[in-house]
C-alpha cells in the first residue's frame, strides 16, 4: 500500500465510522434517543473555571453546553433534570486506563512494539466501561501495558456505553504511544521459559539505548521516505519506493509532534534521562505516567512543560516505588507541573473522585485544585480541554451528577452524560435489575431443561443400542445361517 | 424403489449388471462391469433446483457428470442406457456444501521426543524451532500452504459427510496467522485429482497470538497481518521496475509470503476472516476495508445483533454451526453472566437475522465431529426463524456464490455438476433420510445402519432394506 493509499484507507475508515453510528443503538442500555435540549436545574455547579454556582443549571443543546448560569428558563420542549440538592461536576478524565482492550493489553513479545495499536482493539462490551462510567468517568486514555520501552500506540475513547467499538474514539484526540522505563520493560521475559531466550534489555541502560536506537532508526527511515519523495517529484522513473514500516512509522510521527508520549515511569533519575534523550532528538514527552518520584523532580518537570499523571497513595508494591508520597500531586501542582490522578485499573477509576481528595489532606490544595487533578488537568495532558474537563458554554455535555459534594466520601455518581446523552443513570440501573434477573434465571433453566431432554435422548438411545446389540448377538449363535445370506442382502 | 435400465436392454446386460451388483453390494457406489454408469435419470420426483421454482413431479437427467436437463418427465429425453430412479415421494435437492471443515485435512505430527515439552518445568508448550523477533520473521505464515495438496482422501469422514447428503466441501488448512488456502473438493470418493473443484478456494487467516514470540497479542497480530498487507502492495510494487531494469537497481529481497500474497490478492480470493462476535464482525470489517480486501467473515454466530451493519457493508458471512453451549455438566457455582447466557440462546438465531436483511451466508461445519450434529444444529437455526428455503439457499447456491463457483455448482441447472442429494421429505426435517447422492454424475446409495430382523421377518421385508437392494434389469 503506498501512502496514497493510505490516506484513501483513511477516508474509508472514516465513512466507516461514520456508517457505523447508525445501527446497534437498539442495544444500547443507556443511550436512548439523544435529546436535542436538555435543562439540568437546582444544582451546585463545580465549573472548575470560574468557581461554583448554587442552585445553578445547565442547558445542553445537542450534546454542548449552551448556557451556564443561576437563572436559566427551560425552552419548550426541553427535557428537565431536577438536580435540586446535587452536585453536577465535569466528566471526570482517567489518564490511564486499560479498559476497553480484547486481548491482551501488552504486546509483550519485543522492547520495541510501536507497531501495535490499542485503536485496533478497542471492545465496546467491556462491562468496565460501565462501571467506570458509573464512577463518573466520561473519558478514558486507554494505554498499552508497560512491558517495553516503547510499547504500542493508545487512544483516547469517550465512554459511549451501548456504542460499536468504532463510535468510542474522543474525535480529533491526538494519538499517543507508550514508552515505559524501570524495572516492568527490564524484567519483562527476564525469566523466559527453559529453552527460551531471555529478552533485551536487562537494565535501565538498556532501556535507555532501546529508546535511543528506535529513534536513530526512525531518523533514517524518515530520511530515505524525504529521499524517495524528492527523487519521485524529480520526476525519476523506474523507483522503488522504500518499505512501509509500521513499527518506525509512529516514532517519525511523535518527532513530527503528530502523537503524544506517555511515559510509565517511577524514579526520578529514569524520568531525567528521557527528558535527556527527547531533547537530543528532538522530540517531546507528552506525559509522565505515575511518576511517584515527581516531587523531587518538580521543578524540571515544570521548566520541561510535561504532564506528571500520577496515583494518589499507591506504593511501595514494588522497590521502585518506595519513594513515592501521598504529597507528590500537590507539592508538584504547587511547583507549576500539571498534574492529574489516574487509575491504571478499572476499580480504581470509579472513585478518582475520591482519589482527588486525598491530596486535600495530604498537601492542603484547595477543593477546586484537587477537582482539576481528575477533570480540567488530564484534558490538559490530553490536549482535549477546548472540549472537556470543565463545565464551560460550547464545551461538550459530559457531566456527573453526584448526591453530595464529589469530594466527600458519601458522594455517589446519580447520573453520568456524555455529550449530553444520559449514558448512566443510577435509578434506572436500579431498576432494571429485577427483569434482567428474571431474564437469567429464564435462560438458566431453558438450559437446564435442554440439558435433561438431551440426557433422555441419550438414554433412550443407548437402551436401544443395547437392545440392538443383544437381538444382532442373538441372530449371530447359528453361525452357519449366517453365510448363506441371499444375494443382495449385505 | 427400483433401479432400471431405460430401452430394450439385452438380457445379457442386465444379467451382467445383476452379478456386478450382487458382487459389489458391500461397496456403497454402484459399479457395473465395463465401468460404471455415466447416464441416470430420476423420475416422477419433487424437484427443488433452488435457482427456480420448485417442480412438484420431473425428471432430472444426469449425463457425464453433468446435469443435463430438469423438467417434466413426460418431456424428459432420458437416454437409452440411462439407469432409471423412480423418484416418486422423493424430493431432489442440489448437493450440499459445507464452507469450512477440515475433512481429509491430517495435522502434521508433533516432532516427538523431549522437544514435546512434557514434564518439563511450567509445562510449557513445545519450543518451537525459531521464536518470532518480529514481523520479518513471518511468524505463523504459509499462504503458499494448498489443503488439496496433502488431502487424505481416505478420511472416512468424507463417507459420512457425504451420506449426510454433502457433496462438495471448502477443507481448509489448520488454523494459524496466514495459515493457507483452502480448497473447494467434491466428496466423491476418487482421487484428490478428481476431487478438487478449486485448490485455491480462499485463504484462511486467524488472529490467535503465538504462545511465545512476536505476536503474543491480539493487537500485535493484527499489526502483523497490516505488515504483511502493506509488504505485499511494496512487492507488488517494486517487482515490475527491478524485472525491466534490473541493471543499476540493488536488488530487492525475494520474500515467498509476498510472492503468494500477491497472487492471491490480484485473483480476488475470498480472505475468511475470523469474526464471530459484535465486537470482531465491525473490527473485521474496518480491517478488510482499509486492505482492501476481498473478505467474507468467517464465524458469524452473534450476527444477530450486527446484522443491519453487515448488510450496510455488503459483507457475506460464512456462519459456523457449531453455537456456544455451555459445559454439558456444569458446575453450579459457576453461574455464567447474563450476557454468555443471552450468546448461547440467540446465536442459532443469527442466520434468520442476516437472511431477513438480505445478507448472503453460508454454513461452516467447523469443530462439529459428527454430521449428524449438523443436522441438529441447522434444526436449531430453522427453529429460530430460519426458512427452510433460506437454509437449503445456504448449503447451496448462496455457498457457491460466495466461493465463486455458482456457474458451476449450488443448483440444479443443466450443464451444472450433477452433485445432487435425494431424500424421502423435507431436507431438514428430523424423521427425513437421505437415499441417494450423486457427486460429479457418480451416484452413491445411503446405507443406514442395518437394523437386526424382527424374529421371524425376513430378510428384505423390512423398510429400509428395499432401497438397498435394487432390482435391476425387470
Amino acid at each position: 500500500m503506498n501512502r496514497k493509499s493510505i490516506a484513501i484507507g483513511i477516508a474509508a475508515v472514516a465513512t466507516l465510522l461514520i456508517a457505523a453510528g447508525t445501527s446497534s443503538i437498539a442495544r444500547a442500555n443507556a443511550a436512548d434517543a439523544k435529546p436535542n435540549v436538555t435543562l439540568i436545574k437546582n444544582a451546585t455547579i463545580l465549573t472548575i473555571t470560574h468557581g461554583n454556582i448554587e442552585h445553578g443549571s445547565i442547558l445542553i443543546r445537542d450534546g454542548k453546553i449552551a448556557e451556564v448560569g443561576a437563572d436559566i428558563k427551560a425552552p419548550e420542549g426541553a427535557t428537565v433534570i431536577d438536580a435540586s440538592g446535587e452536585y453536577i461536576l465535569p466528566g471526570i478524565i482517567d489518564c490511564h486506563s486499560h479498559i476497553a482492550v480484547s486481548g491482551d493489553v501488552n504486546e509483550g513479545s519485543l522492547a520495541v512494539t510501536s507497531m501495535v495499536n490499542i485503536g485496533d482493539v478497542l471492545n465496546s462490551e467491556d462491562p468496565s466501561i460501565y462501571y467506570d462510567l458509573a464512577g463518573g468517568v466520561t473519558v478514558a486514555n486507554v494505554l498499552h501495558g508497560s512491558a517495553n520501552p516503547i510499547g504500542g500506540q493508545t487512544i483516547v475513547i469517550k465512554l459511549r456505553w451501548g456504542k460499536p467499538s468504532s463510535e468510542l474514539p474522543f474525535e480529533g484526540a491526538l494519538p499517543g504511544i507508550k514508552f515505559a522505563l524501570g524495572e516492568n520493560p527490564k524484567w519483562s521475559n527476564y525469566r523466559p521459559p527453559p529453552g527460551y531466550p531471555q529478552r533485551y534489555p536487562n537494565t535501565r541502560m538498556g532501556v535507555e539505548e532501546t529508546i535511543r536506537q528506535a529513534f536513530t532508526e526512525a531518523k533514517e527511515y524518515k530520511k530515505q521516505w524525504d529521499e524517495y519523495d524528492r527523487r519521485k517529484a524529480a520526476g525519476e522513473a523506474n523507483l522503488i519506493p522504500p518499505r512501509r514500516n509500521l513499527k518506525l512509522e509512529p516514532l517519525v510521527e511523535v518527532l513530527e509532534g503528530k502523537r503524544y508520549i506517555h511515559c510509565h515511569s517511577y524514579r526520578a533519575d529514569e524520568i531525567l534521562m528521557l527528558m535527556r534523550v527527547s531533547k537530543e532528538f528532538g522530540f517531546k514527552v507528552r506525559t509522565f505516567q505515575h511518576v511517584l518520584e515527581g516531587y523531587k523532580i518538580a521543578e524540571e518537570l515544570a521548566a520541561y512543560g510535561v504532564g506528571a499523571s500520577t496515583f494518589s497513595d499507591w506504593w511501595a508494591y514494588k522497590m521502585e516505588a518506595y519513594d513515592a508520597i501521598p504529597y507528590n500531586s500537590a507539592l508538584m501542582t504547587e511547583r507549576g507541573v500539571v498534574v492529574s490522578v489516574n487509575s491504571d485499573d478499572s476499580e480504581e477509576a470509579r472513585h478518582l473522585n475520591q482519589e482527588a481528595a486525598k491530596a486535600i489532606k495530604y498537601g492542603g490544595l484547595s477543593e477546586n485544585e484537587a477537582l482539576k487533578l481528575v477533570t480540567l488537568n488530564p484534558a490538559i495532558q490530553l490536549g482535549i480541554d477546548n472540549r472537556v474537563g470543565s463545565i464551560d458554554v460550547g464545551k461538550d455535555a459530559d457531566l456527573v451528577i453526584y448526591n453530595h459534594n464529589p469530594l466527600s466520601v458519601y458522594a455517589v455518581a446519580q447520573k453520568t452524560l456524555i455529550d449530553g446523552t444520559v449514558y448512566f443513570d443510577r435509578d434506572r440501573d436500579i431498576a432494571g435489575r429485577p427483569a434482567l434477573e428474571t431474564e437469567k434465571k429464564a435462560l438458566l433453566e431453558k438450559e437446564k431443561n435442554a440439558r435433561e431432554e438431551e440426557k433422555k435422548k441419550s438414554e433412550e438411545k443407548r437402551k436401544a443400542d443395547e437392545a440392538k446389540k443383544k437381538a444382532e448377538q442373538d441372530k449371530a449363535t447359528p453361525p452357519k445361517n449366517a453365510s448363506e445370506g441371499t444375494g443382495g442382502v449385505r | 424403489m427400483k433401479l432400471k435400465s431405460a430401452g430394450n436392454a439385452p438380457w445379457i446386460f442386465a444379467a451382467i449388471i445383476l452379478i456386478a451388483a450382487s458382487l459389489l453390494s458391500q461397496a456403497s457406489r454402484l459399479r457395473a462391469e465395463g465401468g460404471e454408469p455415466r447416464y441416470f435419470a430420476i423420475t416422477n420426483a419433487r424437484i427443488v433446483p433452488v435457482s427456480g421454482p420448485v417442480l412438484e413431479s420431473g425428471t432430472v437427467v444426469i449425463a457425464n457428470g453433468l446435469i443435463q436437463s430438469v423438467g417434466a418427465t413426460a418431456s424428459a429425453k432420458i437416454p437409452a442406457e440411462a439407469w432409471v430412479i423412480d423418484g416418486k415421494g422423493l424430493t431432489v435437492y442440489p448437493g450440499l456444501i459445507d464452507a469450512g471443515n477440515d475433512l481429509g485435512i491430517t495435522k502434521p505430527e508433533a516432532p516427538a521426543g523431549e522437544a514435546r515439552g512434557r514434564g518439563r518445568r511450567r509445562g510449557a508448550a513445545p519450543i518451537p524451532e525459531h521464536i518470532s523477533t518480529g514481523p520479518e520473521d513471518r511468524p505463523s505464515t504459509s499462504p503458499w500452504i494448498v489443503a488439496s495438496d496433502d488431502l487424505n482422501a481416505a478420511d472416512k469422514r468424507i463417507e459420512s459427510w457425504r451420506d449426510a447428503g454433502f457433496t462438495t466441501a471448502l477443507v481448509l488448512p489448520e488454523e494459524a496467522i496466514i495459515a493457507g488456502q483452502g480448497s473447494l473438493i467434491d466428496l466423491n470418493d476418487e482421487r484428490v485429482s478428481q476431487m478438487i473443484v478449486r485448490s485455491h478456494a480462499a485463504l484462511r487467516i486467524g488472529l490467535r497470538p503465538e504462545t511465545f514470540g512476536f505476536p503474543d497479542s491480539l493487537m500485535g497480530v493484527i499489526s502483523y497481518l497490516r505488515q504483511v498487507n502493506d509488504d505485499t502492495a511494496w512487492y507488488d510494487e517494486a517487482a515490475p521496475p527491478y524485472a525491466a531494469h534490473p541493471n543499476g537497481i540493488e536488488r530487492p529481497n525475494v520474500d515467498r509470503t509476498e510472492e503468494i500474497m500477491t497472487l492471491i490478492l490480484h485473483r480476488k480470493e475470498p480472505v475468511l476472516f475470523p469474526a464471530n462476535t459484535l465486537v470482531e464482525i465491525p473490527r473485521a470489517m474496518r480491517l478488510a476495508q482499509e486492505w482492501n480486501l476481498h473478505a467474507v467473515l468467517y464465524g458469524g454466530q452473534q450476527s444477530y445483533e450486527v446484522a443491519d451493519l453487515i448488510a450496510a457493508k455488503k459483507y457475506q458471512v460464512i456462519v459456523n454451526l457449531k453455537w456456544p453451549e455451555g459445559p454439558k455438566d456444569p458446575d453450579p457455582e459457576d453461574i455464567p453472566s447474563l450476557r454468555e447466557l443471552r450468546f448461547r440462546d440467540r446465536a442459532p438465531g443469527s442466520p434468520a437475522a442476516l437472511a431477513k436483511v438480505g445478507v448472503k451466508f453460508a454454513f461452516s461445519s467447523g469443530g462439529l465431529a459428527d454430521p449428524k450434529e449438523i443436522q441438529k444444529n441447522v434444526r436449531r437455526a430453522t427453529t429460530a426463524g430460519l426458512s427452510s428455503d433460506a437454509a437449503l439457499r445456504a448449503f447451496t447456491l448462496d455457498a457457491a456464490e460466495i466461493l465463486g463457483v455458482s456457474d458451476r455448482l449450488g443448483s440444479i441447472e443443466p450443464g451444472k455438476i450433477a452433485n445432487l442429494v435425494i431424500a424421502d421429505g423435507d431436507l431438514f426435517a428430523e424423521k427425513t433420510k437421505v437415499k441417494h447422492v450423486f457427486v460429479d454424475g457418480r451416484h452413491f446409495e445411503i446405507h443406514e445402519v442395518e437394523m437386526p430382523h424382527k424374529p421371524g421377518e425376513k430378510p428384505g421385508e423390512s423398510p429400509q432394506e428395499s432401497n438397498d437392494d435394487p432390482e435391476v434389469g425387470r
